[in-house]
């Protein structure tokens, strides 16, 4: 028995980031506008209040805000050959769930990708050759939009988030201080950079002795308090220690909650409805036209919400998985090469380098989510790759987000896990040790790729997604090369030793590595090469639009939420000016 | 100020139930999503008085889950994982086996963020737990399998009567694989639990039954759930002169008790 409700003019899929921000795009327009949520509301004083915010049991390792997969998970394999299994419980990725999702439990690490990152087939072809970008079965493209065409959208995300930073090139001036590699900015960053506890300093200085570029991370944990132009008003960061992977108990962290909801919630014409999944994006017969979509919400109860435009805002696999359900484009097949959904699914190619001293106290709880000193010159095409056999790169980050002991405490090379010679080691080195961070990038592969698993089904019964990846030699050979680069830094810090953390495949769901996943609903400049135009709306069913990472046809070498937020400023631009005055294809195929 | 002493310790606890026998573990309203009824929010941000979601800390004192043959075998096992000795506490005396038990009698326990549904075949290391088994289950299995091949392997003995250098040899053999256990037990992934789990307990905050007197912490240098280091960000290399403190304080504060 399905209830049918009162039309709007957009239903929102999930409302974390990309909800957010769309739904205040829309509101503003003076559209009505539905959120469906299938997690709980959540806000800072409830939820992760300073007196109990600093809870690693229970943030991290009992996983209190993220996707609980008893109800719903995927299942996971490294290649085709093999059998896919669940994913039974988180690991190398921590999944949002609930109203500000992803955006709670965030690092609040805010960046631009490179100009050349969006062009990554033909800036690499013209520059290396046509095998570069061919090698290793590689499936890399041209985004379809350019960080010109981006940038009044990155500025306008860094505003709303009030992001603490230098700029490094300002209006195509280098500026002394920041990222000299990064596209030009229209302006400088709301607030100044975050002070340096000692290591990311130490690790900055040796940086700059081998002649590096070191400059502070960009970081929506706030150095000073801050009023955004919707009116939320942010404190100044303690440095608490615990933001990655927690909730921020002092409006500090940049998040749907503390930027957008206030002013949102606040609209008439805007209504979030909390726990209640979408099943099913309804389609006319043709396909060509969404009429709504199918929710159900914890009681059970089964709900039609018609709407003029369904927007996909929940996370990546979710909107991946949705479009496949409901029959939207076609599923992409390995052995074909055919079809484009779920196809050229990526990742972070992760690795690290502790460094360990004897004679200096680094005091690692002393930190916050983007508290570090980076290294650009390593990532993307920001060096020359003649001879080296990849493509992509990484920043390398002096980084201290906290020293939660259960997760962070880094003993030599050698050291057993447990038993006496552990406990010394611990006891010895956690004042003393900190990890340097290798963020790398990660191609699109021919065989990596997202679609519907043919055994394993979630509570609704519906098929879970099923993720195929593993690392490619790309991937590995630029991740060695770059823990290479990294060790150089830590090793002129002069410690008493380091510890290099490699990336090896294949890719385990074990270890936590980032979650950061990427593409199955990536754009591009026509319907042969992607799912969605450069304006996030999906080809084949004009009336919906697919946002977030799902978008990306490849994974650059930095976090993605600053690029997510840009393409979704970039959508809601379009839909304002072009769309509502004319629905139909944005860009004609 | 003629106000009301506030006791910390219920003020904390006050949005959790607190079960009856035992105490055992307060339930969490709000844990992972379906949490609660659904709702339809509009026109302002929402907010309840008296809704902090608190957390769920450990009461009682005694086992609830563990049997008493199961907690020497257990107790054994961590002792050796953790040992005490002049650097720091063992993890025995850390109130791990207390710190375990809690956790496997409540949310942990029943696999509350597993997902355990079924075919349940043999994974790929790189697929991760593979189990039909949740925590719980997965260690009253274990504690039983380990029993028999201790038994078999020592001339009948109990875990917990093995000497320090063949209690390490079993849990190294544990820790490889090299030693098979039966009861459908995977020996190296309950020792990959135990070692995490033994770890959370020994540096968790105390509310939830281990790391007692924060002695951990106190180890390693962890100031623990303190807020605000802002005037510390500068001070390179000074240590930091603040002893640790956890949800409930810290034992020089007074708790008053009812």
């Amino acid at each position: 028995m399905t209830t049918t409700l009162k039309p709007v003019d957009a239903v929102l899929v999930g409302f974390g980031w990309t909800g957010a921000i769309m739904g205040q795009q829309l509101c503003d327009e003076g559209l009505s506008v539905v959120a469906l949520e299938r997690g709980p509301w959540r806000d800072t004083a409830t939820d992760f209040a300073t007196t109990f915010a600093q809870d690693e049991l229970r943030y991290m390792w009992r996983h209190h805000l993220f996707q609980n997969v008893s109800y719903d998970t995927l299942t996971i394999r490294n290649n085709t050959a093999q059998e896919a299994l669940p994913m039974r419980h988180l690991g190398s990725f921590l999944l949002g769930t609930g109203v500000g999702s992803g955006g709670v439990h965030w690092n609040g690490q805010i960046w631009r990708f490179l100009p050349s990152d969006f062009q990554t087939r033909s800036h690499n072809q013209q520059r290396y050759g046509s095998k570069a970008v061919s090698d290793y079965d590689l499936t890399v493209q041209d985004w379809g939009v350019t960080y010109d065409e981006l940038e009044p959208h990155y500025d306008t995300f860094d505003k709303i988030c009030g992001t603490s930073g230098k700029a490094g090139n300002l209006r195509g001036q280098i500026q002394p201080g920041g990222n000299p590699f990064e596209g030009a900015r229209s302006s400088e960053y709301p607030t100044p950079p975050m002070a340096q506890t000692y290591a990311p300093t130490l690790f900055g200085e040796a940086a700059a002795r081998l002649g590096r570029r070191p400059f502070p991370h960009p970081t929506g944990n706030l150095s000073e308090p801050y009023v955004n132009p919707l009116g939320a008003q942010m404190g100044a960061c303690t440095y608490c220690g615990f933001c990655e992977k927690f909730g921020c108990g002092n409006y500090s962290k940049a998040s749907p909650q503390t930027t957008i909801l206030p002013y949102l919630m606040a609209k008439p014409n805007f209504t979030l409805r909390t726990e209640c999944e979408v099943l099913k994006v309804e389609l006319t017969p043709d396909r060509k036209r969404a009429t709504g979509v199918t929710y159900v919400n914890s009681a059970g109860e089964e709900f039609f919400q018609p709407a003029e435009m369904v927007i996909l805002s929940a996370y990546v696999l979710q909107n991946v998985r949705l479009m496949l359900l409901s029959g939207i484009g076609q599923p992409y097949d390995p052995a074909t090469g055919q079809g484009q959904v779920g196809r050229n699914y990526a990742y972070q190619t992760m690795s690290s380098v502790n460094v360990f001293f004897d004679d200096k106290i680094l005091n690692p709880f002393i930190g916050a989510g983007a508290l570090a000193t980076v290294i650009d010159d390593y990532n993307g095409d920001n060096f020359d790759h003649s001879g080296l056999g990849f493509i992509g790169g990484a920043y390398i980050a002096g980084m201290v987000t906290g020293g939660r002991p259960i997760e962070m405490i880094y003993t030599p090379q050698g050291t057993p896990a447990w038993g006496l010679e552990w406990k010394h080691a611990a006891a010895k080195n956690y004042l003393k040790s900190f990890s340097i961070s290798v963020h790398g990038s990660c191609m699109s592969h021919r065989g990596n790729y997202l679609d519907l698993d043919p055994t394993y089904r979630d509570i609704h019964g519906r098929p879970m997604l099923r993720m195929t990846f593993d690392f490619t030699d790309n991937e590995l050979k630029m991740s060695n090369y770059l823990t290479d680069r990294a060790a150089e830094v830590a090793r002129a810090m002069n410690p008493r030793e380091i510890k290099l953390n490699r990336r090896a495949g294949p890719w385990s769901v074990t270890p936590y590595q980032t979650t950061h996943n990427t593409g199955g609903a990536i754009m591009g400049d026509n319907p042969k090469n992607s799912v969605v135009n450069k304006y996030l709306q999906v080809w084949d069913v004009p009336n919906v639009f697919s946002l977030g990472a799902g978008a990306f046809p490849q994974n650059a070498g930095y976090n993605p939420t600053g690029t997510v937020a840009a393409l979704t400023y970039h959508a809601a631009a379009a839909i304002k000016a072009q769309y509502l005055k004319a629905p139909g294809p944005l860009v004609q195929a | 100020m003629g106000k009301p002493t506030v006791d910390r310790r219920h003020f904390l606890l006050g949005g959790a139930v607190v079960g009856a026998a035992g105490g055992v573990i307060a339930a969490t309203l709000r844990d992972g999503e379906l949490g609660g009824p659904p709702q339809t929010l509009s026109g302002s941000v929402p907010w309840a008085e008296g809704a902090a979601d608190s957390p769920p800390g450990a009461s009682g004192s005694g086992y609830v889950f563990f049997t008493a043959a199961e907690v020497a075998v257990i107790t054994a096992m961590v002792d050796r994982l953790i040992p005490h000795d002049p650097v720091g506490p063992g993890a025995v005396e850390a109130g791990v086996p207390f710190f375990l038990d809690r956790q496997l009698a409540g949310p942990f326990g029943q696999g509350q963020h597993y997902f355990l549904g079924g075919p349940w075949p043999k994974g790929t290391p790189q697929q991760g737990y593979q189990s039909r088994f949740s925590p719980a289950q997965l260690y009253r299995a274990a504690i039983s399998a380990v029993e028999t091949y201790v038994s078999v392997n020592f001339n009948g003995a109990s875990f917990g009567h093995l000497g320090e250098a063949d209690r390490d040899k079993v849990l190294k053999g544990m820790e490889s694989g090299d030693v098979t256990l039966g009861g459908g037990v995977d020996s190296k992934m309950f020792f990959a639990m135990l070692l995490q789990n033994t770890k959370e307990g020994y540096f968790a905050d105390p509310i939830y039954g281990g790391n007692k007197d924060m002695g951990a912490w106190k180890m390693i240098g962890f100031p623990g759930a303190h807020y605000d280091y802002k005037e510390w960000v500068g001070r390179h290399g000074e240590r930091v002169p603040i002893g640790p403190v956890g949800f409930k304080g810290r034992p020089g504060w007074t708790e008053r008790r009812s």
